[in-house]
Protein backbone atom coordinates (compact mmCIF):
# COMPACT_ATOMS: atom_id res chain seq x y z
CA UNK A 1 0.00 0.00 0.00
CA UNK A 2 2.34 2.39 1.07
CA UNK A 3 4.34 1.20 -2.69
CA UNK A 4 1.27 2.32 -4.43
CA UNK A 5 0.85 5.84 -2.88
CA UNK A 6 4.82 6.16 -2.96
CA UNK A 7 4.27 5.07 -6.95
CA UNK A 8 1.41 7.45 -7.35
CA UNK A 9 3.15 10.58 -5.75
CA UNK A 10 6.25 9.92 -8.20
CA UNK A 11 3.80 9.83 -11.11
CA UNK A 12 2.05 13.16 -10.13
CA UNK A 13 6.12 14.69 -9.64
CA UNK A 14 6.56 13.10 -12.68
CA UNK A 15 3.63 14.62 -15.07
CA UNK A 16 4.54 18.12 -13.21
CA UNK A 17 8.27 17.34 -14.27
CA UNK A 18 7.41 16.68 -17.61
CA UNK A 19 5.30 20.11 -17.51
CA UNK A 20 8.11 22.16 -17.03
CA UNK A 21 10.74 20.03 -19.31
CA UNK A 22 8.37 19.69 -22.14
CA UNK A 23 8.44 23.86 -21.85
CA UNK A 24 12.29 24.16 -21.79
CA UNK A 25 13.11 24.34 -25.06
CA UNK A 26 16.29 22.36 -26.45
CA UNK A 27 16.48 19.53 -23.73
CA UNK A 28 17.41 16.19 -25.33
CA UNK A 29 14.39 14.07 -24.39
CA UNK A 30 14.52 11.70 -27.24
CA UNK A 31 18.16 10.90 -26.68
CA UNK A 32 17.39 10.46 -22.69
CA UNK A 33 14.88 7.62 -23.76
CA UNK A 34 17.33 6.24 -26.63
CA UNK A 35 20.13 5.72 -23.99
CA UNK A 36 17.44 4.22 -21.68
CA UNK A 37 16.59 1.69 -24.85
CA UNK A 38 20.27 1.60 -25.55
CA UNK A 39 20.91 0.30 -21.77
CA UNK A 40 18.47 -2.22 -22.13
CA UNK A 41 19.45 -3.78 -25.37
CA UNK A 42 22.50 -3.77 -23.94
CA UNK A 43 21.59 -5.98 -21.21
CA UNK A 44 19.36 -8.22 -23.57
CA UNK A 45 22.46 -8.76 -25.57
CA UNK A 46 24.08 -10.05 -22.58
CA UNK A 47 20.94 -12.39 -21.34
CA UNK A 48 21.03 -13.93 -24.51
CA UNK A 49 24.64 -14.55 -24.58
CA UNK A 50 24.36 -16.34 -21.31
CA UNK A 51 21.48 -18.09 -21.81
CA UNK A 52 23.61 -19.35 -25.20
CA UNK A 53 25.99 -20.69 -22.97
CA UNK A 54 24.21 -21.92 -20.34
CA UNK A 55 21.78 -24.13 -22.48
CA UNK A 56 25.03 -25.01 -24.40
CA UNK A 57 25.41 -28.64 -22.70
CA UNK A 58 29.50 -27.74 -23.10
CA UNK A 59 32.20 -28.28 -20.80
CA UNK A 60 32.58 -26.30 -17.22
CA UNK A 61 36.03 -25.37 -18.47
CA UNK A 62 34.31 -24.45 -21.74
CA UNK A 63 31.37 -22.52 -20.02
CA UNK A 64 34.06 -20.74 -17.96
CA UNK A 65 35.95 -19.29 -20.50
CA UNK A 66 33.40 -18.28 -22.68
CA UNK A 67 32.21 -16.01 -19.28
CA UNK A 68 34.90 -14.73 -19.10
CA UNK A 69 35.32 -13.78 -22.94
CA UNK A 70 31.45 -12.02 -22.01
CA UNK A 71 32.27 -10.50 -19.05
CA UNK A 72 35.27 -8.44 -20.58
CA UNK A 73 33.06 -7.73 -23.93
CA UNK A 74 30.03 -6.58 -22.02
CA UNK A 75 31.63 -5.14 -18.70
CA UNK A 76 33.16 -1.92 -17.86
CA UNK A 77 36.54 -4.01 -16.21
CA UNK A 78 39.17 -1.83 -15.80
CA UNK A 79 36.76 0.54 -13.78
CA UNK A 80 35.02 -2.18 -11.67
CA UNK A 81 38.70 -3.50 -11.00
CA UNK A 82 40.21 0.29 -9.88
CA UNK A 83 37.00 0.65 -7.88
CA UNK A 84 37.84 -2.73 -6.40
CA UNK A 85 40.87 -2.12 -5.03
CA UNK A 86 39.99 1.26 -3.61
CA UNK A 87 42.44 3.44 -2.09
CA UNK A 88 44.85 0.53 -2.21
CA UNK A 89 45.03 1.70 -6.16
CA UNK A 90 46.16 5.14 -5.19
CA UNK A 91 49.72 4.37 -4.97
CA UNK A 92 49.59 1.63 -7.18
CA UNK A 93 52.08 2.37 -10.85
CA UNK A 94 50.01 1.61 -14.48
CA UNK A 95 51.85 -1.52 -14.29
CA UNK A 96 50.41 -2.87 -11.15
CA UNK A 97 47.16 -2.01 -12.36
CA UNK A 98 47.13 -3.48 -15.06
CA UNK A 99 48.20 -6.35 -13.39
CA UNK A 100 46.25 -6.58 -11.47
CA UNK A 101 43.12 -5.68 -14.09
CA UNK A 102 44.13 -8.90 -15.61
CA UNK A 103 44.47 -11.15 -12.79
CA UNK A 104 41.10 -9.70 -11.31
CA UNK A 105 39.33 -10.80 -14.48
CA UNK A 106 40.14 -13.99 -14.45
CA UNK A 107 39.57 -14.86 -10.70
CA UNK A 108 36.37 -13.14 -11.12
CA UNK A 109 35.64 -15.25 -14.28
CA UNK A 110 36.69 -18.51 -12.26
CA UNK A 111 34.92 -17.39 -9.00
CA UNK A 112 31.20 -16.48 -10.70
CA UNK A 113 31.39 -18.40 -13.26
CA UNK A 114 31.56 -21.56 -11.32
CA UNK A 115 28.11 -20.46 -9.87
CA UNK A 116 26.86 -20.33 -12.96
CA UNK A 117 26.69 -24.42 -13.19
CA UNK A 118 23.00 -23.31 -10.83
CA UNK A 119 22.05 -21.40 -13.87
CA UNK A 120 21.83 -24.56 -16.30
CA UNK A 121 18.54 -25.51 -17.12
CA UNK A 122 17.20 -22.07 -16.09
CA UNK A 123 16.88 -18.77 -17.91
CA UNK A 124 16.93 -14.70 -17.37
CA UNK A 125 14.72 -12.51 -18.71
CA UNK A 126 14.87 -8.48 -19.34
CA UNK A 127 12.16 -6.88 -17.56
CA UNK A 128 12.43 -2.76 -17.39
CA UNK A 129 15.13 -0.26 -17.34
CA UNK A 130 15.38 3.70 -15.92
CA UNK A 131 18.10 6.37 -15.49
CA UNK A 132 19.17 6.36 -11.79
CA UNK A 133 21.10 9.18 -10.61
CA UNK A 134 24.34 9.27 -13.42
CA UNK A 135 23.77 5.86 -14.44
CA UNK A 136 20.88 2.86 -15.99
CA UNK A 137 19.26 -0.05 -13.93
CA UNK A 138 18.29 -2.63 -16.36
CA UNK A 139 16.02 -5.30 -14.26
CA UNK A 140 15.82 -8.67 -15.00
CA UNK A 141 14.64 -11.89 -13.67
CA UNK A 142 16.43 -15.24 -13.08
CA UNK A 143 14.13 -18.15 -13.24
CA UNK A 144 15.93 -21.29 -11.99
CA UNK A 145 14.75 -24.71 -12.17
CA UNK A 146 12.79 -25.54 -8.88
CA UNK A 147 13.16 -22.17 -7.41
CA UNK A 148 11.33 -19.36 -6.87
CA UNK A 149 12.14 -16.45 -9.72
CA UNK A 150 14.51 -13.82 -8.33
CA UNK A 151 15.21 -10.33 -9.14
CA UNK A 152 18.97 -9.62 -10.93
CA UNK A 153 19.78 -5.70 -11.38
CA UNK A 154 22.56 -4.77 -13.83
CA UNK A 155 23.54 -1.49 -13.56
CA UNK A 156 24.71 0.34 -16.78
CA UNK A 157 26.74 3.29 -17.71
CA UNK A 158 28.25 4.67 -21.19
CA UNK A 159 31.18 6.84 -19.18
CA UNK A 160 33.93 4.81 -20.45
CA UNK A 161 32.50 5.72 -24.07
CA UNK A 162 30.97 2.88 -24.44
CA UNK A 163 27.79 0.92 -22.88
CA UNK A 164 28.97 -1.59 -20.22
CA UNK A 165 27.35 -2.98 -17.24
CA UNK A 166 29.32 -1.75 -14.00
CA UNK A 167 27.88 -3.78 -11.38
CA UNK A 168 25.19 -6.89 -10.76
CA UNK A 169 22.66 -6.35 -7.40
CA UNK A 170 21.18 -10.39 -7.06
CA UNK A 171 18.26 -10.02 -4.49
CA UNK A 172 19.65 -6.64 -3.42
CA UNK A 173 23.42 -7.90 -2.80
CA UNK A 174 25.42 -5.73 -4.61
CA UNK A 175 28.46 -7.66 -6.36
CA UNK A 176 30.61 -4.75 -6.16
CA UNK A 177 30.74 -4.50 -2.70
CA UNK A 178 30.88 -7.60 -2.57
CA UNK A 179 34.19 -8.15 -4.72
CA UNK A 180 35.40 -4.79 -2.74
CA UNK A 181 34.89 -6.69 0.62
CA UNK A 182 36.43 -10.31 -0.79
CA UNK A 183 39.72 -8.26 -2.49
CA UNK A 184 40.21 -6.03 0.76
CA UNK A 185 40.17 -8.92 3.19
CA UNK A 186 42.66 -10.70 0.44
CA UNK A 187 45.00 -7.84 0.35
CA UNK A 188 44.98 -7.21 4.30
CA UNK A 189 46.16 -10.61 4.30
CA UNK A 190 49.15 -9.95 1.73
CA UNK A 191 50.09 -7.20 4.33
CA UNK A 192 49.05 -4.40 1.71
CA UNK A 193 51.25 -6.12 -0.88
CA UNK A 194 49.55 -5.57 -4.31
CA UNK A 195 52.23 -7.55 -6.39
CA UNK A 196 51.57 -10.67 -3.80
CA UNK A 197 47.96 -10.22 -3.97
CA UNK A 198 48.18 -9.89 -8.35
CA UNK A 199 50.53 -13.80 -7.58
CA UNK A 200 47.54 -14.98 -5.55
CA UNK A 201 45.00 -13.79 -7.80
CA UNK A 202 46.49 -15.60 -10.61
CA UNK A 203 47.01 -19.19 -8.83
CA UNK A 204 43.25 -19.13 -7.36
CA UNK B 1 -7.68 -2.57 4.26
CA UNK B 2 -10.83 -3.56 6.76
CA UNK B 3 -9.87 -6.62 8.76
CA UNK B 4 -13.42 -7.89 8.57
CA UNK B 5 -12.74 -8.66 4.68
CA UNK B 6 -11.04 -11.34 6.12
CA UNK B 7 -13.15 -14.26 6.30
CA UNK B 8 -11.73 -16.19 9.40
CA UNK B 9 -13.65 -14.73 12.71
CA UNK B 10 -12.29 -17.45 14.46
CA UNK B 11 -8.98 -16.52 14.12
CA UNK B 12 -9.53 -12.77 14.57
CA UNK B 13 -11.35 -13.30 17.97
CA UNK B 14 -8.06 -14.98 19.19
CA UNK B 15 -5.88 -12.36 17.72
CA UNK B 16 -7.99 -9.49 18.71
CA UNK B 17 -6.11 -8.20 21.41
CA UNK B 18 -2.68 -8.47 19.38
CA UNK B 19 -4.19 -6.39 16.82
CA UNK B 20 -5.32 -3.86 18.77
CA UNK B 21 -1.69 -3.50 19.68
CA UNK B 22 -0.48 -3.78 15.82
CA UNK B 23 -3.45 -0.50 15.14
CA UNK B 24 -2.15 1.15 18.25
CA UNK B 25 1.30 1.74 17.04
CA UNK B 26 -0.26 2.54 13.73
CA UNK B 27 -1.64 5.26 15.06
CA UNK B 28 0.71 6.41 17.36
CA UNK B 29 3.79 5.57 15.45
CA UNK B 30 2.87 6.38 11.91
CA UNK B 31 4.66 2.80 11.71
CA UNK B 32 7.55 3.63 9.86
CA UNK B 33 10.99 2.31 10.57
CA UNK B 34 13.78 4.85 10.18
CA UNK B 35 15.98 4.51 7.11
CA UNK B 36 18.49 2.11 7.79
CA UNK B 37 21.83 3.61 8.76
CA UNK B 38 24.84 3.39 5.65
CA UNK B 39 26.55 1.01 7.41
CA UNK B 40 25.13 -1.32 10.13
CA UNK B 41 27.23 -0.77 13.28
CA UNK B 42 29.19 -3.74 14.51
CA UNK B 43 30.00 -3.22 18.17
CA UNK B 44 30.19 -6.81 18.89
CA UNK B 45 32.31 -7.69 15.96
CA UNK B 46 34.69 -9.30 18.41
CA UNK B 47 31.88 -12.13 19.68
CA UNK B 48 30.43 -12.15 16.60
CA UNK B 49 33.42 -13.10 15.09
CA UNK B 50 33.70 -15.90 17.88
CA UNK B 51 30.33 -16.81 17.26
CA UNK B 52 30.96 -17.07 13.23
CA UNK B 53 33.88 -19.24 13.94
CA UNK B 54 31.90 -21.55 16.30
CA UNK B 55 29.15 -21.43 13.52
CA UNK B 56 31.64 -23.02 10.86
CA UNK B 57 33.24 -25.13 13.27
CA UNK B 58 29.96 -26.51 13.48
CA UNK B 59 28.93 -26.24 9.76
CA UNK B 60 31.98 -28.36 9.14
CA UNK B 61 32.00 -31.28 12.03
CA UNK B 62 27.94 -31.44 12.47
CA UNK B 63 25.26 -29.64 9.32
CA UNK B 64 27.33 -30.38 6.42
CA UNK B 65 28.04 -34.14 6.98
CA UNK B 66 24.46 -34.54 8.25
CA UNK B 67 22.93 -32.78 5.84
CA UNK B 68 25.02 -34.52 2.94
CA UNK B 69 23.96 -37.69 4.68
CA UNK B 70 20.50 -36.46 4.61
CA UNK B 71 20.97 -35.87 1.03
CA UNK B 72 22.33 -39.11 0.06
CA UNK B 73 19.88 -41.08 1.73
CA UNK B 74 16.55 -39.03 1.05
CA UNK B 75 15.43 -38.98 -2.30
CA UNK B 76 14.57 -35.50 -4.10
CA UNK B 77 10.59 -35.74 -3.80
CA UNK B 78 10.68 -37.08 -0.10
CA UNK B 79 13.34 -33.83 0.69
CA UNK B 80 10.82 -31.50 -1.46
CA UNK B 81 7.83 -32.99 0.31
CA UNK B 82 9.77 -32.54 3.81
CA UNK B 83 10.49 -29.04 2.58
CA UNK B 84 6.26 -28.07 1.75
CA UNK B 85 5.77 -29.59 5.21
CA UNK B 86 8.17 -27.54 7.07
CA UNK B 87 6.62 -24.28 4.96
CA UNK B 88 2.78 -25.34 5.65
CA UNK B 89 3.77 -25.42 9.53
CA UNK B 90 4.91 -21.86 9.46
CA UNK B 91 1.65 -20.48 7.62
CA UNK B 92 -0.23 -19.98 10.80
CA UNK B 93 2.67 -17.58 12.16
CA UNK B 94 2.69 -15.74 8.95
CA UNK B 95 -0.73 -15.22 8.96
CA UNK B 96 -1.04 -13.95 12.48
CA UNK B 97 2.25 -11.59 11.27
CA UNK B 98 0.24 -10.41 7.76
CA UNK B 99 -2.31 -9.43 10.39
CA UNK B 100 -0.06 -7.71 12.87
CA UNK B 101 1.72 -5.59 9.74
CA UNK B 102 -2.26 -4.80 8.42
CA UNK B 103 -1.75 -6.49 5.62
CA UNK B 104 -5.24 -8.45 5.03
CA UNK B 105 -4.00 -9.52 1.25
CA UNK B 106 -0.85 -11.09 2.47
CA UNK B 107 -2.91 -12.45 5.43
CA UNK B 108 -5.59 -13.85 2.97
CA UNK B 109 -2.77 -15.61 0.60
CA UNK B 110 -0.60 -17.13 3.63
CA UNK B 111 -4.60 -18.56 4.72
CA UNK B 112 -6.12 -19.62 1.32
CA UNK B 113 -2.37 -21.43 0.81
CA UNK B 114 -2.64 -22.84 4.64
CA UNK B 115 -5.97 -24.28 3.31
CA UNK B 116 -4.98 -25.66 -0.12
CA UNK B 117 -1.62 -27.41 0.75
CA UNK B 118 -3.43 -28.93 4.17
CA UNK B 119 -6.10 -30.32 2.28
CA UNK B 120 -5.32 -30.99 -1.77
CA UNK B 121 -1.34 -30.71 -0.66
CA UNK B 122 -2.46 -34.07 1.76
CA UNK B 123 -1.17 -32.32 5.16
CA UNK B 124 1.32 -29.63 3.17
CA UNK B 125 3.58 -32.35 1.93
CA UNK B 126 2.51 -31.30 -1.63
CA UNK B 127 2.10 -27.50 -3.12
CA UNK B 128 -0.21 -27.87 -5.14
CA UNK B 129 -1.33 -23.52 -4.02
CA UNK B 130 2.00 -22.66 -5.76
CA UNK B 131 1.17 -23.82 -8.95
CA UNK B 132 -2.01 -22.03 -8.69
CA UNK B 133 -0.20 -19.01 -8.42
CA UNK B 134 -0.92 -19.03 -4.55
CA UNK B 135 2.64 -18.56 -3.92
CA UNK B 136 2.33 -17.23 -0.15
CA UNK B 137 4.13 -14.41 1.66
CA UNK B 138 6.42 -15.54 4.33
CA UNK B 139 7.20 -13.10 6.67
CA UNK B 140 7.84 -13.36 10.67
CA UNK B 141 7.90 -11.16 14.09
CA UNK B 142 11.24 -9.87 12.39
CA UNK B 143 9.29 -8.26 9.81
CA UNK B 144 6.18 -7.38 11.90
CA UNK B 145 9.10 -5.23 14.45
CA UNK B 146 10.26 -3.37 11.16
CA UNK B 147 6.66 -2.39 10.16
CA UNK B 148 6.04 -1.04 13.73
CA UNK B 149 8.80 0.99 13.34
CA UNK B 150 11.67 -0.66 15.09
CA UNK B 151 15.52 0.38 13.52
CA UNK B 152 17.08 -2.59 12.74
CA UNK B 153 19.87 -1.99 15.24
CA UNK B 154 23.46 -3.44 15.21
CA UNK B 155 24.64 -6.31 13.40
CA UNK B 156 24.99 -10.00 15.77
CA UNK B 157 25.83 -13.36 14.74
CA UNK B 158 23.84 -16.09 16.81
CA UNK B 159 24.81 -19.84 17.68
CA UNK B 160 23.41 -22.21 15.25
CA UNK B 161 21.48 -19.41 13.41
CA UNK B 162 24.01 -17.36 11.84
CA UNK B 163 23.55 -13.65 10.20
CA UNK B 164 21.19 -11.48 12.17
CA UNK B 165 20.42 -8.25 13.22
CA UNK B 166 19.49 -6.30 16.67
CA UNK B 167 15.71 -6.39 15.48
CA UNK B 168 15.50 -10.11 13.79
CA UNK B 169 17.04 -11.92 16.59
CA UNK B 170 14.57 -10.50 19.04
CA UNK B 171 11.41 -11.30 15.87
CA UNK B 172 13.53 -15.20 16.03
CA UNK B 173 13.06 -15.11 19.91
CA UNK B 174 9.31 -14.07 19.16
CA UNK B 175 8.75 -16.41 16.30
CA UNK B 176 9.70 -19.52 18.67
CA UNK B 177 7.74 -18.36 21.25
CA UNK B 178 4.78 -16.72 19.55
CA UNK B 179 3.88 -19.56 16.79
CA UNK B 180 0.16 -20.15 17.21
CA UNK B 181 1.22 -23.99 16.82
CA UNK B 182 2.79 -23.82 19.47
CA UNK B 183 -0.15 -23.13 21.81
CA UNK B 184 -2.07 -25.45 19.76
CA UNK B 185 -0.49 -28.57 18.72
CA UNK B 186 0.08 -31.70 21.61
CA UNK B 187 3.40 -32.36 22.61
CA UNK B 188 3.96 -35.46 20.21
CA UNK B 189 2.88 -33.34 16.84
CA UNK B 190 5.09 -30.71 18.00
CA UNK B 191 8.01 -32.82 18.32
CA UNK B 192 7.39 -33.56 15.31
CA UNK B 193 7.12 -30.20 13.47
CA UNK B 194 10.46 -29.95 15.31
CA UNK B 195 12.29 -32.91 13.84
CA UNK B 196 10.54 -31.54 10.32
CA UNK B 197 11.93 -28.01 10.78
CA UNK B 198 15.76 -29.56 11.54
CA UNK B 199 15.42 -31.92 8.36
CA UNK B 200 14.08 -29.23 5.93
CA UNK B 201 16.75 -26.83 7.35
CA UNK B 202 19.59 -30.08 6.46
CA UNK B 203 17.40 -30.48 2.63
CA UNK B 204 18.52 -26.63 2.11
CA UNK B 205 22.33 -27.02 3.41
CA UNK B 206 22.49 -29.77 0.86
CA UNK B 207 20.39 -27.72 -1.42
CA UNK B 208 22.39 -24.37 -1.83
CA UNK B 209 25.85 -26.17 -0.61
CA UNK B 210 27.50 -24.58 -3.88
CA UNK B 211 26.72 -20.94 -2.83
CA UNK B 212 26.80 -21.74 1.28
CA UNK B 213 30.22 -23.44 1.03
CA UNK B 214 32.01 -20.68 -1.47
CA UNK B 215 30.50 -18.07 0.70
CA UNK B 216 32.16 -20.16 4.29
CA UNK B 217 35.06 -21.62 2.86
CA UNK B 218 36.06 -19.88 0.04
CA UNK B 219 35.93 -16.36 0.95
CA UNK B 220 39.41 -14.64 2.26
CA UNK B 221 36.87 -13.00 5.43
CA UNK B 222 33.77 -15.17 5.60
CA UNK B 223 32.36 -12.98 8.37
CA UNK B 224 32.67 -9.31 6.12
CA UNK B 225 30.76 -11.72 3.32
CA UNK B 226 28.07 -13.02 4.96
CA UNK B 227 27.65 -9.90 7.17
CA UNK B 228 27.59 -7.90 3.69
CA UNK B 229 25.29 -10.53 2.04
CA UNK B 230 22.73 -11.15 4.80
CA UNK B 231 22.15 -7.16 5.96
CA UNK B 232 22.14 -6.03 2.29
CA UNK B 233 19.57 -8.83 1.18
CA UNK B 234 17.45 -8.66 4.62
CA UNK B 235 16.85 -4.74 3.36
CA UNK B 236 15.73 -6.16 0.45
CA UNK B 237 13.50 -8.60 1.51
CA UNK B 238 11.54 -5.89 3.83
CA UNK B 239 11.59 -3.32 0.64
CA UNK B 240 13.77 -0.72 2.27
CA UNK B 241 15.72 1.76 0.19
CA UNK B 242 19.37 3.26 2.17
CA UNK B 243 19.96 6.58 2.27
CA UNK B 244 23.29 7.65 1.45
CA UNK B 245 24.18 3.70 0.42
CA UNK B 246 27.83 3.41 1.40
CA UNK B 247 27.53 -0.10 -0.77
CA UNK B 248 26.90 2.18 -3.93
CA UNK B 249 29.86 4.13 -5.10
CA UNK B 250 29.93 5.72 -8.40
CA UNK B 251 33.17 3.86 -9.67
CA UNK B 252 33.47 6.77 -12.76
CA UNK B 253 32.93 9.54 -10.02
CA UNK B 254 35.72 8.25 -7.97
CA UNK B 255 37.32 5.30 -8.96
CA UNK B 256 39.87 4.70 -5.85
CA UNK B 257 37.19 5.68 -3.50
CA UNK B 258 36.10 4.46 -0.42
Amino acid sequence: MANELSRRHVLGLGVAGCGAICLAPGLPRAAWALDVGQARGLIDDVVAEINRVISSGESEAAMLTQFEALFVRYADVPVIARSVLGPAGRQASPAQIAGFTTAFQGFISRRYGRRFREFIGGRIEVGDARAVKSYYEVITTAFLQGESPFEVRFHVSDKSGRLLFFNIIIEGVNMLASARTEIGAMLDRQGGNLDALIAELQST
Amino acid sequence: MAFSDVPLSAVRRCLTPLISVGLMCLAVAGCSAPPPPAVTPDPYEGRNRSVHGFNKTLDQTIVRPSAFGYGGVAPGPLRSGIQNISLNLGLPSDIVNSLLQARPGAALENTVRLAVNTTIGIGGVFDPATAMGIEGEPTGYGETLHVWGMAEGNYVEIPLVGPSNDRDALGLVMDIFLDPLRFTLPTAEANASTAIQILAGLGRRYRYSDTIDSILYDSADSYAQLKLLYLQNRRFQLGQTVENDADFVDPYEDPYGQ
